[in-house]
């Protein structure tokens, strides 16, 4: 592990993403927004990482840059995104995402080998066209491949996305679907190319609870037939409990706290991370008020002073006004952006319901265990 | 919890239907026969997934649908069908909603301070327009707004603001009862518990009632006293959250609780949700007829079924 770059997943696996201080900016009407301030990403081969954070912390964006898929008002102002895959004789070769053509990369990388699972099914599938037809259309076009053997390996796909009576369903236009059985067909197509990368931009906020269980394990279990790396967008920190093994909480364009899942859940250390696990009532609260974060996320039209957490942060000290936290270890695999860590800080607890609760969950965890 | 008990129901909804005709063969039937009753200062609330009418059941209740059957009683007076002028007078006054998408439901082209003091000018409250805007101002203050913000579009808010806005703006007329459609869905997780802790407090101050709808189960635990769940327009089971979240019995509730995700990865990963699907289920909600089996704790089904899943509940 090098000095350096501090704050990276920490597996043995072989990692095939790195995202490297990753910044990017969008011009507006208004001014420039700094969206992105520097973030480091390691992905690793049939792992799963989740991106968590409120709306407008950038998780979106740093996925959209991987995809090529910024908008055009957004410059990237430094930074690489390296992916490593196998080419065609076997070989390994790394290439940087950012400096390839776009032509190249909607040739050869997008949907071929990262795809990605929007939030709204809806809106993320051509109402004019069969499903069979949307899902046998990247394989013509990323393998050539016949129309009969397509047909084929579109109805095994329908298959493994548990979708019953699949002769039948290939011929059905999306309105004639649920929502849960829609985004069951955008999986299919987002797995038709055999991709090694699945990112899924909050891929069950749309659907109902009983439905999304059903969604996140179908994904867990082809995850592990097919060895895919899964990045995961959400603000549910239930589904990433479920699915995850590393999780990079993001706040106003930068990774502020990164560990393994258990690190994160029963051993948070930054207070946004406080903030987000007491924010959400688990079935066991009883308390007359929920703990809520004050105020609301910073506008990045106006680089922040020091810590960007710091006026919503209880716990602030008054080296937050001046300074931005470094990443500080904590463990191996876990690294948390906050002063508090730093050797000469004030010893700071986190609050007495959020204890009682990580207590709780930590002995319902050794039940299970 | 006793003493709410005791006093008079705020609302009774008796057997509401609701259907919808969509062609002379097709009729969407929304809700089909749902009762339940809300009592003055407590929170209702109604569970279930999407298309199983309880967003119906909280349009019906505040009459922009016309029930197709059933009676709906607010305050002692039937609201059900034509209603004469002072009990519609009433049901607009005492009765407010707010809803799910708060940038869909103002007006964008009017100010906070129209929006908020539409109410007060069309019920004739405040003598003036300074009184009206004093009122407007302390509403504000309530729901964490400032009085400046009064003269605002709801575009410059943001999504957290704007759905303080819609409490505002519901919360003016003083109601006995605010039905709550969905009314956090749409906000991130920390701004939720904002929302909610107002919506706490202000029931606190003011003994309103709430009939809370969502989809998120842990929020309505959080909030609610009593919970209906409902499915396919049929209300499968009801009774305090005690009783449906400790015990449930219905196959439906029992399904709906185990797709809950605990934010607790070891448990979480080892964890499968069951499933429970209404066409294989062998199940007929149309012939259950409401049984209790404890407290106020109710469940829908034949005399079999619930013979049955109680047995199977005390395992």
């Amino acid at each position: 592990m090098s000095e350096k770059k501090p704050g990276l997943n920490q597996s043995a696996g072989k990692t095939i993403l790195e995202i490297r201080d990753l910044d990017i900016s969008f011009k507006t009407n208004a001014g420039t927004i700094h969206a992105i301030r520097g973030v480091n990403l390691d992905l690793c081969k049939g792992e799963t990482v989740a991106i968590v954070g409120e709306s407008g912390s950038g998780k979106s964006v740093t996925m959209k840059a991987v995809m090529g898929l910024l908008d055009s008002n957004a410059s990237v102002n430094s930074g690489e995104i390296l992916y490593t895959y196998p080419d065609a004789s076997g070989r390994e070769v790394t290439v940087d995402l950012l400096k390839m053509p776009k032509k190249q990369l909607r040739q050869q990388i997008n949907g071929q080998r990262i795809a990605m699972v929007f939030q709204d099914p809806m809106t993320s599938l051509d109402p004019t066209m069969t499903i069979g037809k949307q899902i046998m259309e990247g394989m013509f076009l990323h393998e050539n491949m016949e129309k009969k053997a397509a047909r084929a390996r579109a109805l095994e796909l329908l298959n493994l996305v548990g979708i019953t009576d699949a002769e039948k369903r290939f011929r059905n236009y999306p309105h004639q679907l649920s929502g849960g059985m829609r985004q069951r067909v955008v999986i299919a197509i987002a797995l038709s190319a055999n991709p090694d990368i699945l990112i899924c931009d909050e891929p069950t906020t749309a659907l109902d609870v009983t439905i999304q269980a059903r969604i996140l394990e179908l994904i867990m279990e082809i995850q592990k037939k097919m060895g895919l790396s899964v990045v995961y967008i959400t603000h549910d920190l239930g589904v990433v409990a479920k699915v995850a093994d590393y999780v990079d909480v993001m706040y106003a364009g930068k990774i502020v706290e990164v560990g393994n899942v258990n690190e994160i859940f029963y051993e948070p250390k930054h207070p946004y991370t406080w903030g987000l696990l007491s924010a959400m009532p688990d079935l066991e609260t009883e308390d007359d008020r929920l703990y809520s974060i004050p105020g609301s996320p910073p506008n990045l039209l106006h680089e922040p002073k020091g810590d960007a957490f710091a006026a919503r942060n209880q716990f602030a000290l008054a080296i937050d006004e001046k300074a931005e936290p470094p990443l500080f270890q904590v463990s191996p695999t876990h690294w948390a952006a906050t002063w508090l860590l730093h050797p000469d800080a004030p010893k700071v607890e986190m609050p007495p319901e959020l204890q009682a609760r990580l207590e709780r969950a930590r002995k319902e965890a050794e039940k299970v265990l | 919890m006793s003493e709410i008990e005791r006093k008079e129901p705020l609302l009774e909804v008796r057997n509401l239907v609701q259907h919808f005709p969509v062609s002379r063969s097709f009729t969407v039937k929304a809700v089909n026969g749902v009762s339940f009753e809300i009592h003055p200062g407590e929170t209702y609330g109604l569970v279930g997934e999407s298309g199983s009418g309880k967003t119906t059941i909280g349009r019906s209740i505040i009459r922009l649908y016309h029930p197709t059957g059933g009676q709906l009683v607010f305050r002692g007076k039937d609201i059900t069908g034509k209603m004469d002028g002072s009990t519609r007078e009433m049901l607009r006054k005492d009765m407010q909603m707010i809803f799910q998408d708060p940038m869909a439901s103002l007006n964008p082209r009017k100010k906070v301070e129209d929006i908020i003091g539409e109410g007060l000018k069309i019920h004739g409250i405040g003598a003036s327009k300074k009184e009206r805007q004093t009122l407007i101002g302390d509403m504000l203050k309530k729901v964490g707004l400032s009085p400046e913000h009064a003269a605002r579009y709801p575009h410059q808010f943001s999504g957290g603001q704007r759905q303080r806005v819609g409490i505002a703006r519901a919360l003016i007329m003083n109601p006995k009862l605010i039905i709550a459609d969905e009314c956090i869905s749409a906000l991130d997780v920390s701004i939720q518990a904002q929302v909610v802790n107002l919506m706490k407090d202000i029931q606190e101050e003011t003994h309103c009632a709430y009939l809370f709808i969502a989809h998120d189960l842990s929020m309505v635990k959080y909030i609610s006293d009593r919970i209906g769940v409902l499915h396919l327009g049929y209300m499968v089971e009801s009774g305090t959250k005690k009783e449906i979240f400790s015990n449930p019995v219905h196959p439906y509730t029992r399904s709906l609780l185990s797709a809950i995700p605990h934010p607790n990865p070891e448990v979480e990963k080892r964890r499968k949700a069951q499933t429970y699907d209404y066409a294989s289920s062998g199940l007929d909600y149309a012939a259950g007829t409401e049984h209790l089996v404890g407290g106020t704790h109710t469940v829908l089904g034949t005399d079999e079924n619930i013979r049955e899943w109680i047995g199977e509940s005390r395992l």
